[in-house]
Parts: C-alpha cells; sequence; structure tokens
C-alpha cells in the first residue's frame, strides 16, 4: 500500500488554525477594558456628600494619600457581592476607601448603607452621572486605585472578592504605598 | 442537598463515560464478544446519571436556591416560572450540561436502534461516542461545575437571567442546536470507526445517512429559530447578521449538507468514499469548533458566553485530541480507500462532486471571514479588525447562486450518465421565459427593477417549478428519502425567494413621532396614539400603541415596548408586528426624544416569513427521510466491502 501524502492536507490546514487559535490567547483578556485614564490625574468633581447634603466634595478631599475609589448603586447586584470585602478592607487596612454612588437614588442609597453597613469614608453623590462619564465607567461596580497625588494608577472592573483583592489590588496599593514612603 | 446529588451523579457520568470508551474498545481488541456487548447499558446508565444531573439543575431553579452560584446568577425570585426552567441553559455552565445530555441521549440512540451494525462495529461506535461524552463531563467538572456553592454567603435573590433570553425563541432554540451539533457525533463517531477496520463499505455510508439526516434536520431548525429570534428580539428588523456565534452554527450546516449529498453517492455507486469520510470528520469538528468561538472567549460577539481563558484552553487541548487525532487516523488509514466506480461529467455523481466543491468552498469563505479578525489581531499584534456583512454578501451570495444552478438540474440527473436533453435542452425556454415574467410582475408590484433580485428570483422559481413537475410527472413518489429531497429542496428555493425579496423590497424609516402623528409607508398608515406605563412581571416598561390601516382599512394595532427589567436595569427594545405571508409589518420603539416625542423604526417587510417557513420545510425534509424503510432493513452483513483491508 503506498502513502498518499495528499492525505495530510487536512491535517495541516487543521495544524495551522490551531497555531492561530492558541496565539489568540496570547492577546490582552477582553475583559480588561482599557482606562484613558490610568496614569491620569482623577477627573475634577465638585459633588454633594451622601450623608451630609449641601456638603460639596472636590478631588482635594481624596488625595494626600493612597487610597481606593468605588463606584456603586443600590440597583447593582455585584455591588452586594463584593460588600462584604469592602467591609473588610475598611475595617482591617488603613487604606481610605471612597464610594461614588452612581445613578441612584439618595433615600434608597441611604438605607441600603444602613442595612449592610457602610465601608466608605464617605460616598459622592453623582445621580446624573457626570463622574461615571468622566471616568469612563463601564458597569458597576468598578474600584479604581489613585496614588498620594491623586493619580489613577489601576482600574478593576466587576465585583472585588478576596483573591482580587489579595492578588491584583492589594500589591498595587502596597507598591504605590512603598513608592510615597520611599 | 439536591444540588449536591446532582454534581455527585455528574461525577458517576464521567465515571461511565470513561469506562463506556474503554470497555467495548477492550472487548474489539480482546475478541471479547461480553466486554464489547457491555457499551449498550453503560450507555443507558450515562443517559439516566446526566438526566438526573439535569433534573438536579431544573429543581435548583424551579426552588430559587440562590446558594448555587449558577442559579443565582442567571435567575431571580420574580422570573416567571418557565423563564426559570429555561434559564438552565441560559449561560455556558447549564447550557452545556444540556449540551453533554444530548450526547448521551445520542449515545444511547446508537446503542438502541443498531440492530443493523455488527457487534464489533457498535462496540466501536459506542467508544468513540464514550470517549466524547467523557470529555464533555470532565470539562464540565474542571472548569464549568453549575452546581458550585456561594456559602456561606450567598446573596437574597438572584441576578437575573438576560432579558435578551427571556423569550420563547431561547426557550427552544439552544436545545435544538445541540441536537445538532452533538448529532453530528454520531457519523463521526461511525467514520471513525470504520477507519479503524479499515473496511469502508456501503453499509456504513447507509448507515450514517439516517443519522446525518437526523442532525442535519435539528441543526436547521435550531438555525431556523436563532433567526427569527433575531429578527423579533434584537430590535433591528434584521434576520441574519454573520455574526462568528451564527457562522459557528451556519458552518457545520453547510458542510453536513456536503455530507449528506456525498453519503448518498458513496452509498448508490461507491463513490468519494474517502473524501465523505473527510466530511463527517469536518462536520463535527466545525461543531466542535463552533462551541470553542463561543465558550472560550477568542472571538467576542453579542452571544458570546461568559469569558474564561481556561475553558478555552481546554476546549482547545480537547479540539487538537479529538480533530487532530481523527485526521492523522485519516491521513493514515484512508490511503486503502479505493473509489473504483466510474462516471460522466453529467452524471448525478458530478453534480454531488458540484454540490460538495460549492459547499465546501462557501465553508470556507465563512470560516476566513470569521476567523480573520483572530488572524489580524495576532499578525498586526493587537490592532483589531472586523469582517461585516459586506465581505460575506460580496464572496457568499455568488458561490450559493452557482449551487441553485446545480440544485435546479440535479433532481432529474441519472447515475453515471445523463443524456444532454434532460440536463440542457428542456430548460432553455424556461430561464427565457421566467425572468420575463417576474419583470413584468415586478414592474406591476413594486417600485423598481433589480437585475440580481430578478436573476436570482428566476433561480428560486425554476428550482419550484421542476421540482412541481417531476412531482406531477412521477405520479406517485417511490420513496420517504426522495420525498424528503424534494420537500427539502423547496424548502430552500422558498427561502431563497424569501431572502431575495425581502432584502430588496423591504422599507423602513426611523421617524420622530409625537401622539397623532401619523406616517405613511409602502401603502400603510401609522397613526402614533401615544406611550402608557406598564408592569410585567419583572420589568417596567413604555408601551407605545400605533393603529396601521391602509387604503382607510383597519390592519392591526401594534403595541411595541421599552423595558426595563427591575433586577439589572436592563433596557430592551420589544418590537411589535403583524406578521403575514406576504409582508411583515413591524414597529420598535426608541428613545424619549422630547415631552411627548419618540423615536420609532417603522419596516415594512415583504416576503420576510418565507425565510423561516423554506427553513422549516427543509428540516422537515431531513426528517421525513427518517422513515424510509430501507434504514430498518439493514442486515448485518449488507453491502459488499468495496475495499479490502487497510494497513
Amino acid at each position: 500500500m503506498t502513502f498518499n501524502k495528499s492525505l495530510l492536507i487536512p491535517l495541516g490546514v487543521f495544524a495551522l488554525m490551531v497555531v492561530f487559535l492558541a496565539l489568540g490567547f496570547g492577546l490582552k483578556d477582553p475583559r480588561l477594558l482599557p482606562s484613558v485614564l490610568i496614569d491620569k490625574p482623577f477627573p475634577k468633581f465638585e459633588l454633594e456628600d451622601l450623608r451630609q447634603p449641601g456638603r460639596l466634595r472636590t478631588i482635594a478631599d481624596i488625595s494626600g494619600e493612597v487610597s481606593l475609589v468605588n463606584v456603586w448603586a443600590t440597583w447593582c447586584f455585584n455591588c452586594l457581592i463584593e460588600h462584604p470585602e469592602l467591609l473588610r478592607i475598611s475595617r482591617e487596612t488603613d487604606v481610605p476607601l471612597y464610594g461614588v454612588n452612581y445613578n441612584d437614588d439618595n433615600a434608597k442609597a441611604l438605607s441600603w448603607l444602613a442595612r449592610h453597613e457602610n465601608p466608605y469614608e464617605f460616598s459622592i453623590v453623582d445621580d446624573k452621572g457626570t463622574l461615571a462619564i468622566d471616568l469612563g465607567v463601564y458597569g458597576a461596580p468598578e474600584t479604581f486605585v489613585l496614588d498620594a497625588n491623586g493619580v489613577i494608577r489601576f482600574r478593576h472592573v466587576g465585583p472585588v472578592t478576596p483573591e482580587v483583592w489579595r492578588q491584583t489590588l492589594l500589591p498595587v496599593v502596597e507598591h504605590l504605598q512603598g513608592m510615597s514612603d520611599g | 442537598m439536591i444540588p449536591e446529588f446532582g454534581h455527585f451523579s455528574l461525577i458517576l457520568a464521567l465515571g461511565l463515560s470513561v469506562a463506556l470508551a474503554i470497555l467495548p474498545a477492550l472487548g474489539v481488541y480482546r475478541r471479547d464478544a461480553l466486554l464489547m456487548q457491555t457499551g449498550s447499558s453503560i450507555a443507558t446508565g450515562l443517559f439516566v446519571l446526566l438526566a438526573f444531573s439535569f433534573g438536579c439543575l431544573v429543581y435548583s431553579f424551579t426552588q430559587d436556591d440562590f446558594s448555587v452560584a449558577y442559579v443565582a446568577n442567571n435567575s431571580n425570585s420574580a422570573l416567571p416560572m418557565h423563564y426559570k426552567v429555561s434559564a438552565v441553559w441560559g449561560a455556558h455552565e447549564g447550557s452545556f450540561l444540556l449540551w453533554t445530555l444530548i450526547a448521551s441521549g445520542w449515545t444511547l440512540a446508537v446503542a438502541i436502534f443498531s440492530r443493523g451494525l455488527t457487534f464489533d462495529m457498535k462496540a466501536r461506535v459506542l467508544s468513540v461516542l464514550g470517549l466524547l461524552c467523557a470529555g464533555f463531563a470532565s470539562f464540565l467538572l474542571f472548569t464549568s461545575n453549575p452546581f458550585d456553592r456561594n456559602l456561606p454567603f450567598y446573596p437574597a435573590d438572584g441576578a437575573d437571567l438576560n432579558p435578551l433570553l427571556q423569550d420563547f425563541g431561547l426557550i427552544v432554540h439552544p436545545p435544538m442546536l445541540y441536537m445538532g451539533y452533538v448529532g453530528f457525533a454520531v457519523p463521526f463517531a461511525l467514520a471513525i470507526a470504520t477507519l479503524t477496520t479499515g473496511r469502508l463499505d456501503a453499509a456504513w455510508a447507509r448507515w450514517s445517512r439516517p443519522w446525518t439526516n437526523a442532525a442535519w434536520a435539528f441543526l436547521t431548525i435550531g438555525i431556523t429559530l436563532g433567526s427569527w429570534w433575531a429578527y423579533y428580539e434584537l430590535g433591528w428588523g434584521g434576520w441574519w447578521f454573520w455574526d462568528a456565534v451564527e457562522n459557528a452554527s451556519f458552518m457545520p450546516w453547510l458542510v453536513g449538507t456536503a455530507l449528506i449529498h456525498s453519503l448518498a453517492a458513496s452509498e448508490k455507486r461507491g463513490v468519494f468514499k474517502s473524501w465523505t469520510v473527510l466530511l463527517a470528520i469536518s462536520t463535527f469538528s466545525l461543531s466542535l469548533l463552533g462551541a470553542f468561538l463561543v465558550r472560550s472567549g477568542v472571538l467576542t460577539s453579542v452571544h458570546a458566553f461568559a469569558v474564561d481563558p481556561t475553558r478555552g484552553v481546554f476546549i482547545l487541548v480537547f479540539l487538537i485530541l479529538v480533530i487532530g487525532g481523527s485526521l492523522a487516523l485519516y491521513a493514515w488509514k484512508a490511503s486503502g480507500i479505493r473509489s473504483d466506480a466510474q462516471f460522466e461529467w453529467t452524471s448525478r455523481e458530478a453534480m454531488v462532486l458540484i454540490n460538495n466543491l460549492l459547499l465546501v468552498v462557501a465553508t470556507a469563505s465563512v470560516l476566513l471571514g470569521t476567523l480573520y479578525p483572530l488572524l489580524y489581531e495576532v499578525m498586526t499584534d493587537g490592532k483589531k479588525i472586523s469582517v461585516g456583512p459586506p465581505y460575506f454578501n460580496r464572496v457568499f451570495v455568488p458561490i450559493v447562486c452557482l449551487l441553485f444552478v446545480a440544485m435546479a438540474v440535479s433532481p432529474f440527473s441519472r447515475w453515471r450518465r445523463t443524456s444532454g436533453d434532460i440536463l440542457i435542452r428542456q430548460h432553455w425556454p424556461f430561464l427565457l421565459a421566467t425572468p420575463i415574467v417576474i419583470s413584468l410582475v415586478t414592474y406591476v408590484v413594486a417600485t423598481g427593477i433589480n437585475f440580481i433580485t430578478i436573476g436570482v428570483e428566476t433561480l428560486a422559481v425554476w428550482i419550484l417549478v421542476l421540482l412541481a413537475r417531476h412531482w406531477w410527472q412521477a405520479g406517485s413518489i417511490s420513496s420517504a428519502s426522495q420525498l424528503g429531497m424534494m420537500l427539502a429542496h423547496t424548502g430552500i428555493a422558498v427561502a431563497i425567494l424569501g431572502v431575495v425579496v425581502t432584502t430588496t423590497y423591504s422599507e423602513g424609516r426611523d421617524v420622530r413621532m409625537n401622539p397623532g402623528d401619523s406616517i405613511d409607508l409602502a401603502g400603510y398608515e401609522f397613526i402614533f396614539e401615544g406611550v402608557q406605563k406598564v408592569r410585567g412581571p419583572n420589568y417596567l416598561a413604555d408601551q407605545a400603541t400605533f393603529n396601521v390601516t391602509r387604503d382607510g382599512e383597519f390592519v392591526a394595532n401594534l403595541r411595541p415596548e421599552k423595558r426595563v427589567y427591575s433586577v439589572g436595569q436592563n433596557v430592551m427594545t420589544e418590537a411589535d408586528m403583524d406578521p403575514g405571508l406576504l409582508r411583515d409589518v413591524y414597529v420598535a420603539l426608541g428613545e424619549n426624544v422630547g415631552e411627548n416625542a419618540w423615536a420609532v423604526r417603522i419596516h415594512v417587510k415583504p416576503f420576510v416569513r418565507w425565510i423561516w417557513l423554506g427553513g422549516l420545510l427543509v428540516a422537515v425534509g431531513g426528517l421525513v427521510t427518517l422513515l424510509d424503510k430501507r434504514y430498518r432493513r439493514i442486515r448485518e452483513v449488507a453491502g459488499r466491502p468495496l475495499v479490502g483491508t487497510a494497513a
């Protein structure tokens, strides 16, 4: 029996396809949405404090040390999922955590915080979504890591689970803290 | 407890599928008849365990058990009961459990309806299917377990099913699609089993045919439903988008169509045998590739499931083993296959060859268009590109037009050779007359004349008239196979007419309307009466009312909605339409653009139903062939071996 070499063609075509499919994995994870704001200063804002109506918060209130800014809302289911971890972070670490209450109703937001406990130093009312637009928020929850100068250094889309905190956010925070100390 | 039962049952199913992969094959190796026959009972057990596991997941959904992560992510206590059940296959994990259950269902069907097979063949086929089931089950258990718990902190309520999927079309579309995808595993397993024996005979082709036809019919239904769903649910009024996931279901269909025709030639005339085996492998491989594209996140698409590279790597390795392994086996074993029959270029064999070549080229063009964005990204180090409908329309349409010419004449061709009279001389008066008639009709009924449209319409009418004449002359149809073929071809012609007419003559407008405004489109008058709030079980909606009249006579009241689903705050456009055989009147409600003014999209789409009517006829044709008596009369030694032992 003679071996017919042309029978290898399908296998060759498939092998070529596999190479490309495998290379496809080397591409960036599509979940890592680019933020044009990375390494840019946090956008300027002048918005009311959720718990102290009438008091305007500005960028000056959140800069000075490495901090976390978390975009949340009562209508956002994943915010409830990440909530226990945010509470733990605010209790067990000294990293200040600020909230941006996005497209929400103040009364609902306050009762939500009363029911689930408040992990934030304070929350900014972004009921028109203007700050969220400046931040390029894709969907709540999102968490930004700011350095001591109020420059955005990292952005995480989706809930902050214990793994996300341990493996992704905490190293960034520690790195930035180390830089500002030295 | 119930989810743990389901999980445990899934683990047992993995064990049984490994046993199914090994034991019958071992029986073949040792020539142990007892071991060979274990296949049937293992297949039964496998199906029962997976059905139980699936039942446990359904139960968790109906009981709102949000401690199960998959339930919490895809259901909600306010979700109506029928959507709670269909939410089981609304996302990756559950839909893959359904896929695996269906795979075991086909395996069981092979074990039951295999009287015609020798013990040896049956054992080999069941082992191949067992191997596939083992792959599917381990994928579930190791990367996508639907029974994972959210303990100890579980949410009080679920995140709700994606509102796009809260729809009748999505209850039935995935099961049908999976029946098709996984069904092609049977001809695949038969091809592999036959390659390992090295005996490729007519019995093999005859045995593969009903399974291929059945899987293909289900896939046809699945694709048709998907297109119908996209039309009424996505709110754009389109019926096919050349989306990567649609293409993933379309490619196995195209190659499966080639396989159906090629199997007929292999069975009847013993030609193209090696090629047919390759098609059987390719059809199932493209089904698996489709699963990979949808579930790995390599391509992003509107339908794609959650992105997870671990799953992608698992599926890629599985693809390499299954597809690479079977193509290597093919390269090694197919050398011994000889097709000795002769035929002329006017014969039916030649027609099948043309059909196959065109379908394979069409598939290759779709595959290239689907993977090109990925190729481009890899080659250019991250630049993105998207291949849209212009590419597909330009490349795909000419190929299928050629295919339709072959389709019109081929049912009247004969095996070996056909007289030129049948193929050419009888047709030219008709081919001259039809475009003239259609042009006249178009001139009277519609607004403009488009030559491409008239050309394609001519082809479709030509196919239909020839089929009708054949029907008339034959007096009666000789077999279920022939009836099925004619129904399927009729369906294709009907779908072509639908596609061409709706593409060319649809009219649509996007307008801003205030209550009381009216607008004329294609002879219909639409009066916008206003918008009111309505409350659904798990959403709030703005519902508009349109009064549609034609020449002053009432046609329909249409109530399109803009829904806001309470849990995820997702906004959904729910179009409303007045369907009809000759035209659809379609209204979708856009944004609120002023005090009481709304953006409104209005379409009048002639013949659009014919697309899905044609698709259903095609599927019915495929199912009718299963009634053919010949498939039930196969004896163990049917057919002479056309090939000596290879290797």
